[in-house]
């Protein structure tokens, strides 16, 4: 198993964390260990040398400037890039200890237990009642009552439940996009994964659709490990445990660039003391 | 202290007139032009047909059975090319629909940019531009010299030249289908067969079914691939599979080279009829266009 202190990347001294009491107290389980993970789209290396930890019932947030690679390292997590052609990854990954990549690993099973939530709200032309019974029936659930208890309880889970009750037959595509996003949610939950990825869920949102998001990633918090992608910084600070700071280092020579993990550690520390300079600048604002 | 009101400078927001103003002139009035000459022919066609077509169709006109060339235009009617129509089209339908749309999911969902997918994409787009009279002549050679002419040998023909018309629309709409719901659809754990009959095709349903009605429109006009195939005979034929049989064009066809003018009369009619179900597949595939267009954005 390893350390439950938080890691450093790049050489950097190990810091004496003041973590959260959570992280400090009871850091849950490994669900994600990355060593030394590079991922390439065909000769493009977006992502070099990552590792990091992630753990149970903590939210982790990677943030970055555009082209850092962390949408590249989510996607890794539950073996969405394998949809891209040419896609390849390099390195150690595994999920509570097996190897995510390894040869008998079936990406569809894998993506039963590790779900994703997109940037854009993308529910199904289908009604919002079978949105969230897609999963439960592509999984075999086929008994009527056990769906209405699944989506009952998958939307009410989502906050989404007293907007749509009476109306569970109409159209998914009917919905507002914060609504949208909920629906994405509940729809992703209601197969009861073990983790949640996210890939900017706000992003397409307005403040208070991005306030119920936040509020709604805080309560499944208990129940799932989330990691979460976001430009928005303050979004990092509300609702994570944990952050990884992504860079984008280009070599002027070759004329190449590449997304690099500068520091992890916990959400407090990388945000008020922050060991590297380029972490420091870009959670002040001076960059990105 | 609050300044003195100014007087407000006047503004003009006329367009002023220029040499802009005269070109966006001369390019309205040849756009209105091409467009009236466009439907000249267009109306002149219907108008035809509808005046020397309308006389004769009634509903009997549409049942009856055909009489000899000779008694005028009141005596008989085109029941057995209607039917021969239907079935042939129906027929033709069934072999073509299912077989384009598998093949357009195949080289969309399925073949991406392997060599066979795009050899069978470019066969396929070489296959729209077939002349349809070969497809009779190609039908004729390989079916109907061993097993004699019949409904199902005119289907044949018929699917041959809605198959890449059937691909082609079915590819455009799974084209459509955006990647954000097959990638939604993906990361729930569906397998791509799932992800393709659960999303994919249920998304681009309208499209794929307004483009198919638009190929039996096609096909159902057809006069070449059938005059090899079907014989065109003046008795009404219910089975399909077997025996020579007639349909609308290749009666036309028949009734326009007759030299009396009952059956010209009668080939009016016919050419009129075809025209309405034409119509009416146009319409329809309208229908179901606007019915499923909220799936496709």
């Amino acid at each position: 198993m390893e350390s439950p202190e938080p890691n450093i990347v790049t050489n950097l001294p190990r810091p004496a964390v003041t973590a959260r009491p959570q992280a400090e107290s009871a850091p849950g389980e490994v669900i994600f260990d990355l060593k030394n993970v590079s991922i390439w789209y065909s000769a493009f290396k977006a992502v070099t040398d990552v590792s990091l930890t992630v753990h149970e019932n903590e939210i982790t947030a990677l943030i970055g400037s555009s082209g850092s690679g962390k949408t590249t390292v989510l996607r890794a997590l539950n073996r969405m890039n394998d949809l891209v052609a040419g896609a390849r990854l390099e390195g150690e990954l595994s999920y509570r200890g097996e190897p995510l990549y390894g040869k008998d690993v079936s990406a569809t099973a894998v993506r039963r237990r590790i779900g994703m939530v997109f940037q854009k709200p993308n529910p199904f032309p289908k009604s919002i009642y079978d949105n969230v019974a897609y999963g439960p029936r592509i999984n075999g659930e086929r008994a009527k009552d056990k769906l209405d208890e699944i989506v009952e309880r998958s939307l009410r889970r989502a906050a989404l439940w007293d907007e749509v009750k009476s109306r569970l037959r109409m159209s998914g595509l009917s919905l507002s996009g914060g609504q949208a996003q909920r629906l994405c949610i509940a729809r992703t939950i209601a197969v009861e994964p073990d983790v949640v990825l996210m890939d900017e869920p706000a992003s397409a949102l307005d403040p208070i659709a991005t306030g119920a998001i936040e509020d709604l990633m805080r309560e499944l918090k208990s129940q799932f490990t989330i990691v979460v992608v976001t430009h928005n910084m303050q979004q990092a600070t509300r609702v994570s445990d944990r952050t990884a700071f992504f860079y984008v280092l280009t070599h002027s020579e070759t004329d190449t660039r590449t997304g690099v993990l500068v520091e992890y550690g916990s959400t407090e520390q990388i945000f008020q003391d922050p060991r590297d300079s380029r972490t420091k600048a870009y959670v002040t604002g001076r960059m990105g | 202290m609050a300044p003195a009101p100014t007087q407000q400078q006047k503004v003009d927001l006329r367009e002023p007139p220029s040499w802009r103003r005269t070109k966006n002139r001369i390019a309205t009035t040849l756009m209105v032009l091409s467009f009236t000459l466009v439907t000249i022919p267009l109306g002149f066609v219907l108008f035809t047909v509808i005046a020397k077509g309308a006389s004769v169709i009634n509903w009997s006109f549409l049942t009856s059975s055909i009489p000899p060339n000779v008694l005028p235009a009141s005596f008989g009617g085109i029941g057995p090319a209607v039917l021969g129509t239907l079935e042939i089209t129906a027929l033709a339908t069934v072999l073509a629909v299912p077989l384009g749309v598998l093949g357009a999911v195949y080289l969309n969902e399925y073949g991406g940019s392997r060599p066979l997918a795009r050899l069978i994409g470019f066969m396929s787009d070489v296959m729209t531009g077939v002349p349809s009279i070969v497809m009779g002549l190609f039908i004729f050679s390989i079916w109907v010299l061993h097993f004699g002419f019949s409904g199902l040998a005119g289907a044949f023909a018929l699917g041959c030249l809605m198959l890449p018309i059937v691909i082609r629309s079915t590819d455009e709409m799974l084209k459509l289908v955006p990647d954000s719901l097959r990638e939604g659809s993906y990361a729930l754990g569906a397998t791509k067969a799932r992800v393709t009959l659960t999303v994919v095709l249920p998304a681009a349903l309208g499209g794929i079914v307004s483009g198919a009605l638009l190929a039996v429109a096609r096909a159902a006009g057809e006069t070449a691939p059938l005059l090899f195939t079907i014989l065109t005979v003046t008795t009404a034929n219910p089975n399909v599979f077997s025996g020579a049989n007639t349909s609308l064009p290749s009666q036309i066809f028949v009734n326009a080279s007759s030299p009396y003018v009952g059956a010209q009369g009668r080939g009016w009619g016919a050419a009129l009829t075809l025209i309405a179900i034409a119509f009416i597949l146009m319409i329809a595939a309208r229908l179901v266009t606007a019915r499923f267009a909220r799936f496709v954005r």
